[in-house]
């Protein structure tokens, strides 16, 4: 009874530095832009005829709380018919908000979702209001390491050490460059809906661009900052995402429903995995996410035209890249930049990758699978293997 | 351009509202350029609604010349959350004391917002929330509007004593026409501040667009782009030959006579005169006249003490002087109401609305105890058709209320009110007949509009539980509320009233165990005089129309004709009894209560109101006619008598509690400061006890 799962189209705020552009707006606010302005883009779909809202966030209170993904449905004018949940895998929020939704579209329970997540990590600084427990350490579950994320990405650089901090600078120095000709190419713009950002102290103003990318960054620049996880280390704020505010939507739909109204169809899911690694190395998740999804669709890493690989760390992207063979630079891999320019508000992180890679399908017609793939805290990874609709042949 | 000018000695410190400019992009909502917004925002929530003084308007006037100096192609303005601006700050009116200074702060004001119309780029108002008199005048000077679709909107100031004096009486009828520009200006301001909802204003074209809430700021700035890029052309009308000026005009008359009870009041005439030379005038013209205008009123008694009577209403809305701390008040959680007749009725239906607890009903018999409940159903059902409240809430209260004809279902109620026949003995023996049934702290009300409680109370084993609880009619729409403690009262039993009142949303005014507490005893000491003077040999409608230039909403006759005559004649009866001869027995109102004649005017066959010849034909007629003016004088010095006598009694404490009943509980209207403000201005206070009500300043110039 499975049936054909797509994006027809997905969104996402401008995304802020935490504690900058955002610091006046709330974080249900913005997701609720996020779906208001996904909607207005595309009048064809009834939204009564939406069957659920899946909105992920990492933290869940405040602002992020009471049901986030019921609470933006209502907030958002959706009729009050449509209901809503929340997602929680940390950074993968978004990510398995998509799949989730999807499976319910598979097995025919959906035709219509809307699927998403938001961070605030100004309102929400990571590790806000957690509790481990302390078996972790006293049993040796996990090694203190592991909580820490930038720590992780050191525990990363020793064991494959030739990924080095040059090379993860020059990485770093990528994401940026790219980044900066995506957006004077206006490709970005395409998917940021304008958002409304009020600082009491400077009045109102309407985000219409990411206020995190560093276009004007360079290799010394780079190298000249600090390593805040050790001391001598190799992770730095310039080779890893920041703090970030922002807030992504996603419909997903039964492609039949979409054939049906009529709609473009951005990528047509082909399968999705999650697999679990060590948390101390939890950057590492990707890999054997990405094996476990190519075995289910039967492909090989050479049949993958576009890869949108999230940047947590670039030392992550460069051990993913290095198991399966790929170049730093290789153009498939994150062609408008990631997260390392544009920042990484955790839960919302997984819809960008999709829109980015929709914009590459539609860029390039001659590649026919794509992924989207990132890692999570506490030792995950998780793939989603795309196939291009605008495919016509070719290699 | 805008000089700074310095407020005057006394007025509070101005809660500054900050203009901060920051630009936007254009280009992803296909307009070329950048739009400089400006934001209002004084710093604190929206229980503080920025406002305009001095200080803000000098800061609006940096940020317009800020954001005209921009490298941008438009500018914009809105506000904080919730709220737009709530026009000027009324605050520091009072404390001028020179006509210059008025005539400044109403020339500052024009000279900023006009800036707003005459920059040279397109400028826009985004109005997001609350948008009242100068808030809304500063989107009238902007070329266009757009609104939120939760905001309120509107030009309050005729209602103070004022006219929309920083552009909007010259610019509205110029942008929407006489008629609309009449509706809002006048017949709005005078329906008791009626606001604007969103769609209204839309319709009415004060506002170009409206979005709704969630994502207007963004709505607002596409607006804007597709005004500049050319794609959404707005048309504006020339109303300068329309046809229909003189009605519009006339029907702004009448509302103002309506309201003033044929009086003639400068602020509502003055605003006419300002939308009338709309018509024609240039803006320099209408600004220059709005400015003249303002002066003239701000530098008058009457909106002194408008604002006064402003102010109090505000006040008095939340604070009840004298009242023990709301903690004292018991739970109430069961009501019961003796007599299920028409005033019974219409507690019962305010008190399930508000309270939404049980209600009993009681009367003589069950039919009468069902007619009660009935009537409150049906009550309820009226305004389920009306979409005024839903069927599921109706449901709810209609199961809650009750009737029967054993007052034995009073037994676990926790306040009883009466409102039977007004008879002494009869409620005498009512409530101690009712403490037989009820807890000694159950609180026992009186809704009796002139005897004595404590004479209710006399007899029984716990007198301190009873209270008077004074309604006026329609009890559901009259604001005032007479808690009336006798010398037993207990601070349990007036807190408990005063915790209900609050419920019932009333502003209360705590009296002495008084006859006739405050309003019906100002009133009928009044009404005393008007028909004391007829039956003295002044023809009716001398007598009826001799206070006609005061500004009370209706006649004297008018009024008897809404009370009834038999109900009117029952009070003074009981005024003259307990308080002395000075409170007269109208011969002509016990023939018209005899023979049965309701009113002194009827409708004649072409609908206006005459003498009716039924109540004409009853007359007393003396041989010692008065002329209006002896007529006048003789009402307005009664008043102030009893005023003053209430006073010295210790009735109410201070007159603004005098000011806050009349203005409440007999609908006079705040141009007289409720009442005394007008006494100590007409000199009557001083030539009847020698002294003024207020100090001079409080209420006045």
């Amino acid at each position: 009874m499975s049936r054909s799962v797509v994006i027809v189209d997905a969104v996402r705020t401008p995304f802020g530095k935490a504690g900058s552009l955002y610091a006046g707006t709330r974080a249900d606010d913005l997701i609720v832009r996020a779906i208001r302005g996904l909607l207005e883009r595309n009048p064809k779909v009834d939204p009564k005829t939406i069957d659920d809202v899946a909105i992920a966030a990492a933290t869940q209170s405040g602002d992020q709380g009471m049901n986030i993904g019921r609470s933006a449905a209502l907030l958002s004018g959706l009729p009050n018919s449509v209901p809503g949940y929340s997602i929680d895998r940390w950074c993968a929020g978004a990510l398995t908000a998509v799949t989730t939704v999807a499976g319910s579209i598979a097995m025919g329970a959906y035709d219509v979702a809307i699927a998403g997540g938001v961070e605030h990590m100004g309102n929400h600084p990571m590790g806000e209001g957690v509790d481990p427990n302390p078996r972790y350490l006293a049993e040796k579950i996990v090694t203190t390491d592991a909580l820490a994320m930038g720590n992780t990405a050191e525990n990363l650089h020793d064991r494959f050490p030739t990924i080095t901090k040059e090379r993860a600078d020059r990485y770093a120095l990528n994401s940026q460059l790219k980044t900066a000709a995506a957006y004077e190419a206006g490709i970005i713009q395409k998917d940021l809906i304008p958002t409304a950002a009020r600082n009491p102290e400077l009045g109102w103003s309407v985000a219409t661009v990411d206020e995190p990318p560093r276009p004007g960054t360079t290799m010394e620049a780079l190298a000249a900052l600090k390593t805040p996880f050790r001391p001598g280390g190799r992770v730095t704020p310039g080779n890893a995402a920041g703090l970030n505010d922002g807030a992504t939507a996603a419909l997903v739909m039964a492609e039949e429903k979409a054939l049906e109204l009529g709609l473009t169809i951005k990528a047509r899911m082909v399968t999705f995995a999650f697999a679990g690694v060590e948390p101390e190395i939890m950057g590492y998740g990707p890999v054997p996410s990405t094996i476990k999804a190519l075995a289910k669709a039967g492909l090989s890493i050479e049949d993958i035209g576009l890869f949108e690989v999230n940047e947590a760390f670039a030392v992550q992207v460069l051990s993913f890249l290095e198991y399966f063979g790929i170049a730093d630079d290789d153009p498939r891999v994150n062609p408008v930049g990631g997260a390392i320019a544009v920042g990484h508000p955790l839960a919302s992180s997984g819809v960008r990758l999709i829109l980015n890679l929709a914009r590459g399908f539609e860029a390039h017609p001659e590649v026919r699978y794509g992924i989207t793939t990132m890692c999570i805290g506490l030792g995950m990874g998780g793939t989603i293997i795309w196939e291009n609709p605008n495919f016509k042949g070719g290699k | 351009m805008a000089t700074e000018m310095i407020m005057p000695e006394g007025a509070p410190e101005e809660v500054v509202t900050n203009a901060l400019v920051r630009e936007i992009d254009l280009a992803p909502f296909s307009a070329n350029g950048k739009l400089a917004l400006i934001t209002l925002d004084n710093g604190q929530d929206h229980n503080r609604p920025n406002t305009f003084g001095p200080k803000s308007l000098m800061a609006l006037d940096a940020a317009i010349t800020d954001a005209a100096g921009r490298d941008v192609v438009a500018v914009a303005i809105t506000g904080k959350p919730f709220i737009f601006a709530a026009g000027a700050d009324l605050s520091a009116l009072a404390f001028l004391t020179e006509r210059e200074q008025s005539l400044a702060i109403g020339k500052l004001g024009h000279d900023v917002f006009r800036r707003l119309g005459t920059l040279g780029k397109p400028t826009f108002a985004f109005i997001n929330g609350l948008a009242l008199g100068g808030g809304l005048e500063v989107g009238l000077h902007s070329n266009y509007r757009t609104l939120a679709s939760t905001a309120l909107t509107g030009l309050p100031e005729v209602f103070l004593g004022l006219i929309p004096g920083w552009g909007g009486a010259t610019l509205l009828p110029k942008l929407i026409g006489p008629e609309r520009a009449v509706q809002v200006i006048m017949l709005n301001a005078l329906a008791n501040n009626t606001m604007l909802k969103a769609k209204d204003a839309l319709k009415l074209g004060v506002v170009d667009a409206v979005y709704e809430p969630a994502d207007f700021l963004e709505k607002s700035v596409q607006f804007a782009a597709s005004v500049l890029n050319g794609s959404n052309k707005i048309e504006r009308a020339d109303y300068s030959n329309d046809p229909a000026w003189e009605s519009a005009l006339a029907t702004g008359r009448a509302a103002a006579l309506k309201k003033y009870g044929g009086a003639e009041i400068d602020a509502p005439n003055r605003a006419l005169t300002l939308i009338a030379s709309a018509k024609s005038n240039s803006l320099s013209e209408g600004f220059d006249a709005e400015d003249q205008a303002l002066a003239d009123l701000t530098m008058s008694d009457p909106l002194r003490a408008s604002l006064y009577a402003f102010n109090l209403i505000q006040k008095k809305r939340k604070k009840v002087e004298g009242a023990p701390k709301p903690a004292l008040g018991r739970k109430v959680a069961r009501v019961g109401v003796v007599g299920a007749g028409l005033m019974a009725s219409q507690l019962a239906l305010l008190l399930l609305r508000n309270l939404k607890t049980p209600i009993v009903m009681t009367d003589i018999d069950q039919e009468r105890a069902d007619k009660g409940v009935a009537w409150v159903r049906g009550e309820l059902a009226k305004l389920v058709e009306k979409k005024r409240m839903s069927e599921e809430a109706a449901r709810r209260l209609s199961l809650l209320i009750t009737g029967s004809a054993d007052q034995q279902v009073f037994a676990n109620c926790d306040f009883v009110i009466e409102a039977i026949f007004e008879e002494l003995a009869l409620k005498q023996d009512l409530f101690k007949k009712l403490e037989k049934i009820v807890s000694p702290e159950c609180v026992i009300a009186t809704n009796t509009s002139s005897l004595s409680v404590e004479a209710m109370s006399e007899g029984m084993s716990n007198p301190e539980r009873v209270i008077g609880f004074h309604f006026f009619n329609p009890v559901a729409i009259m604001p005032l509320l007479e808690v009336a403690r006798t010398s037993k009262t207990d601070d349990a039993t007036t807190a408990t009233a005063v915790n209900i009142g609050k419920e019932l949303k009333k502003t209360m005014v705590i009296t002495k165990d008084a006859p006739g507490f405050v309003v019906n005893r100002l009133l009928t000491r009044f009404m005393g005089e008007i028909t004391d003077a007829m039956d003295e040999g002044t023809p009716a409608d001398v007598a009826d129309n001799a206070l006609r230039s005061v500004g009370f909403p209706m006649s004297p006759f008018e009024l008897v004709g809404l009370v009834g005559p038999g109900v009117a004649l029952h009070v003074a009866e009981t005024l003259n009894k307990n308080l002395g001869p000075r409170y007269r027995i109208s011969p002509t109102m016990q023939r018209l209560v005899k023979e049965g004649v309701r009113t002194f005017y009827v409708k004649d066959d072409s609908g206006k109101f005459v003498p009716n010849p039924a109540a004409v034909a009853l007359m007393e007629k003396g041989d010692k006619p008065s002329s209006a003016e002896e007529v006048r004088m003789r009402a307005l010095k009664a008043l102030a008598e009893e005023a003053r006598m209430m006073l010295d009694e210790g009735v109410v404490s201070t007159p603004a509690e005098i000011d806050i009943c009349m203005l409440l509980g007999a609908g006079w209207p705040m141009v007289l400061g409720g009442i005394l403000p007008y006494l100590d201005r007409e000199g009557i206070s001083e030539a009847v006890s020698g002294q003024r009500f207020h100090p001079a300043g409080v209420a006045s110039l």
